[in-house]
C-alpha cells in the first residue's frame, strides 16, 4: 500500500508490447517527413489508424484467452495496455476522419457519417470504446464493482462493430475483413462459460516467457543503481 | 486565380459553388492547416522529380482546375491485375510487355479485323484530351490523355442494326497479371458501354500520358476512357472489342451487382450503398469538393439518360 511509484514496473514483455504498440505511429511519422503517404495521404493515415486500432483491439481480447487456455498470465498484464492503445488509435482515427478528411464540415460528415452504414457502424464502435476507456482505471474498477466486469464486456460490442465496419468498406474483397471476424469469433466462443471451462481443462503445456522478457526490466535498473534501496520498500 | 469558363459550357451554379468553395478554404481549421503542410509537402515532391519528355499544351481543364502531377498519375493506381494496393501497381507492371499488342474487334459488325496497336496509332488521329477522372472511391484527378474517339473506329467498323452494346475486354494473362491467379474475380476484366456511350464524342481510346505513350500502371498500351463514369468503367489493358446485342456483364457487376451497375455515371445524388458520392478528394488537394453532376460533363452527356431513372439505372 505505501509503496512508492516512481516508475511503474515494466517487465521486459511489457516494454516489447508498449514499442510494438507506438510503432505503427512511429512508422506514420518517419512516413509522413518522407513524404512516403501516398498521393493521397489522408485516405493513407485514415487506413493505417483504422488498421491499427483494429488489430490492438483484437490482440487486447485475446489476452484472457491467452490465459484460459496457455496459462500466460504476462497476457493479463498487457491487456488494458493494449485496449488504451486500441482506443488511442481508434480516436486517431475518427479526428483524421472528421477533422482532416472532412475538416469538420457539418453538412458533408452528416452525410458521410449518418447516411452510410460503414462510417456509422464505425463510429458506434467508437463511441462504445470511449466509456471502457475512462473507466479503465483502479479507482473506476473499484468504484463500479462487479457491475465494470459487465461494462467492459462492451469491448466484444466494439470489436463486433469495428469488424463489420470494415467489411462494409472494401470494395468487393472481404477476404481480409473475413479473417479479422473468424478470429473474433474464435475470441468471443472462447469466452462462452463451457468452453472457457473446457479449454482451462484441456492441460495445454504452460507457456511462459523466456528469463529475460519475464524480468521486471524497469526494476532491475533500478537496484542496479541502488535507487531502489533509497526509495524503499519497492515490493 | 482560377479561370471562370463561359457560362455555357459551365453552369452558373457549378462555378458560383465553386467560388464559395474557394472562399471556404481561407477559413483553414487547424485540421485543414496540417493538411495543408501535408498536400504542399507532397506536391513539391511531385514537381521536383521531374520527368523528361512530359508534353501537355496548358496546365488545367476546361474548368480550370490543374492538371494532377504525373508522378501522382503513376504512382496510385487501381489495377487490380497487378496489386489491389494502389501503389505497388506501378512497381509491379513495370516489366510488363506491350509490344506486340492486338486488339480484336468482332461481332455485329460488317468490318470484323484484328488491329496492331500501330495501325491504331497511325489510322487515327491522336489528339490530347484533359480529363477529370473520378474514382468510385471518392478520389479524382485531372489528367491530359493523349488518344483518338471510339466513335471514329466504330464507324470504321460499321456496327450492323442490331448492335446495341459495346463490349471490351482486357488480356488475361496470369503470368503478367499476378492479381489474376486469384479466383476472387471473373477474369478477366470486362466492361460495357451502350452504343450510343461510345459514339458520344468524349469517349476515346487512350494511348498516351501526359504526351508520352501510356505508362503499364495506367492501362497500356490501350485503355478506354469514359470521363463521365467511374474510373473502373474505363477498362484498361484491351484486347478485345465486340460489338453485341445484349447488355454486357462487367467484372465489377458480377462481382457485386447490388453496388456496381452497368452505368455507374458519377452522381453526387446516388450515393454507393456503403458509402457517400457527395464529395471526392482532388489528388493534392487540402480540402474535400463536392461531386459534379456527371462529373461535370453534364452538357455534354446528360441527354443519354433522359427519362431514366438514375437510382435504378446506377
Amino acid at each position: 500500500m505505501s509503496r512508492i511509484k516512481v516508475l511503474p514496473k515494466l517487465s521486459g514483455f511489457q516494454l516489447l508490447v508498449h514499442a510494438a504498440s507506438l510503432a505503427p505511429l512511429a512508422f506514420i511519422l518517419v512516413d509522413y517527413f518522407n513524404n512516403n503517404l501516398t498521393v493521397n495521404p489522408i485516405q493513407e493515415l485514415t487506413f493505417r489508424t483504422g488498421k491499427t486500432a483494429l488489430v490492438l483491439l483484437v490482440c487486447s481480447l485475446a489476452c484472457t484467452p491467452l490465459n484460459t487456455i496457455f496459462r500466460f498470465r504476462p497476457a493479463l498484464k498487457v491487456r488494458r495496455a493494449l485496449g488504451l492503445y486500441a482506443v488511442f488509435y481508434a480516436s486517431l482515427h475518427f479526428l483524421i476522419f472528421v477533422g482532416l478528411d472532412y475538416t469538420f464540415d457539418l453538412d458533408l460528415l452528416q452525410g458521410a457519417i449518418f447516411e452510410k452504414r460503414y462510417a456509422l457502424v464505425g463510429f458506434a464502435a467508437f463511441l462504445v470504446l470511449l466509456p471502457l476507456a475512462v473507466t479503465s482505471t483502479k479507482g473506476w474498477m473499484k468504484r463500479l464493482g462487479r457491475r465494470w466486469t459487465r461494462l467492459h464486456q462492451l469491448v466484444y460490442v466494439a470489436g463486433v462493430l469495428a469488424v463489420i465496419h470494415y467489411l462494409w468498406l472494401v470494395k468487393s474483397d472481404i477476404r481480409v475483413p473475413l479473417v479479422y471476424a473468424a478470429i473474433l469469433i474464435l475470441l468471443l466462443v472462447a469466452r462462452i462459460p463451457a468452453m472457457r471451462r473446457f479449454l482451462s481443462n484441456l492441460g495445454l503445456p504452460r507457456v511462459s516467457l523466456p528469463d529475460f522478457l519475464g524480468r521486471s526490466a524497469t526494476q532491475s535498473r533500478r537496484t542496479a543503481t541502488h535507487s531502489s534501496r533509497t526509495l524503499g520498500r519497492l515490493e | 486565380m482560377i479561370k471562370i469558363t463561359p457560362s455555357e459550357i459551365t453552369p452558373e451554379h457549378v462555378y458560383l459553388s465553386r467560388r464559395e468553395f474557394l472562399k471556404g478554404m481561407g477559413v483553414a481549421s487547424a485540421g485543414a492547416l496540417l493538411l495543408a503542410a501535408c498536400g504542399r509537402n507532397s506536391l513539391s515532391s511531385q514537381q521536383s522529380s521531374e520527368v523528361e519528355g512530359l508534353q501537355v499544351s496548358t496546365d488545367s481543364d476546361e474548368l480550370g482546375d490543374s492538371l494532377t502531377p504525373y508522378e501522382a498519375i503513376t504512382n496510385y493506381n487501381n489495377f487490380y491485375e497487378f496489386s489491389v494496393t494502389k501503389e505497388a501497381v506501378a512497381r509491379l507492371s513495370s516489366d510488363f510487355v506491350t509490344s506486340p499488342w492486338s486488339v480484336a474487334v468482332g461481332g455485329l459488325i460488317n468490318n470484323p479485323k484484328t488491329y496492331d496497336l500501330d495501325d491504331l496509332l497511325k489510322n487515327f488521329r491522336q489528339e490530347e484530351r484533359v480529363y477529370r477522372l473520378r474514382c468510385v472511391e471518392a478520389w479524382s484527378m485531372v489528367i491530359p490523355w493523349a488518344g483518338f474517339s471510339l466513335a471514329e473506329l466504330l464507324k470504321e467498323l460499321e456496327p450492323t442494326s442490331k448492335a446495341k452494346y459495346v463490349r471490351f475486354e482486357s488480356l488475361y494473362d496470369p503470368e503478367q497479371f499476378p492479381g489474376q491467379k486469384s479466383n476472387w474475380y471473373n477474369w478477366p476484366y470486362v466492361e460495357g458501354l451502350r452504343l450510343d456511350e461510345a459514339m458520344n464524342g468524349l469517349t476515346i481510346l487512350a494511348t498516351g500520358l501526359y504526351g508520352k505513350s501510356l505508362p503499364p500502371q495506367d492501362g497500356a498500351p490501350i485503355r478506354l476512357v469514359v470521363p463521365w463514369k467511374y474510373g473502373f468503367k474505363s477498362i484498361k489493358s484491351i484486347v478485345k472489342i465486340d460489338l453485341v446485342e445484349e447488355m454486357p456483364v462487367s467484372l465489377w457487376m458480377a462481382a457485386a451487382p447490388n453496388e456496381y451497375g452497368f452505368y455507374a455515371n458519377v452522381n453526387p445524388k446516388v450515393n454507393h450503398p456503403r458509402w457517400s458520392q457527395a464529395s471526392e478528394r482532388r489528388i493534392g488537394e487540402a480540402r474535400r469538393r463536392e461531386t459534379l453532376m456527371f462529373n461535370g460533363y453534364a452538357e455534354q452527356v446528360a441527354y443519354l439518360y433522359e427519362g431514366m431513372d438514375l437510382r435504378e439505372n446506377y
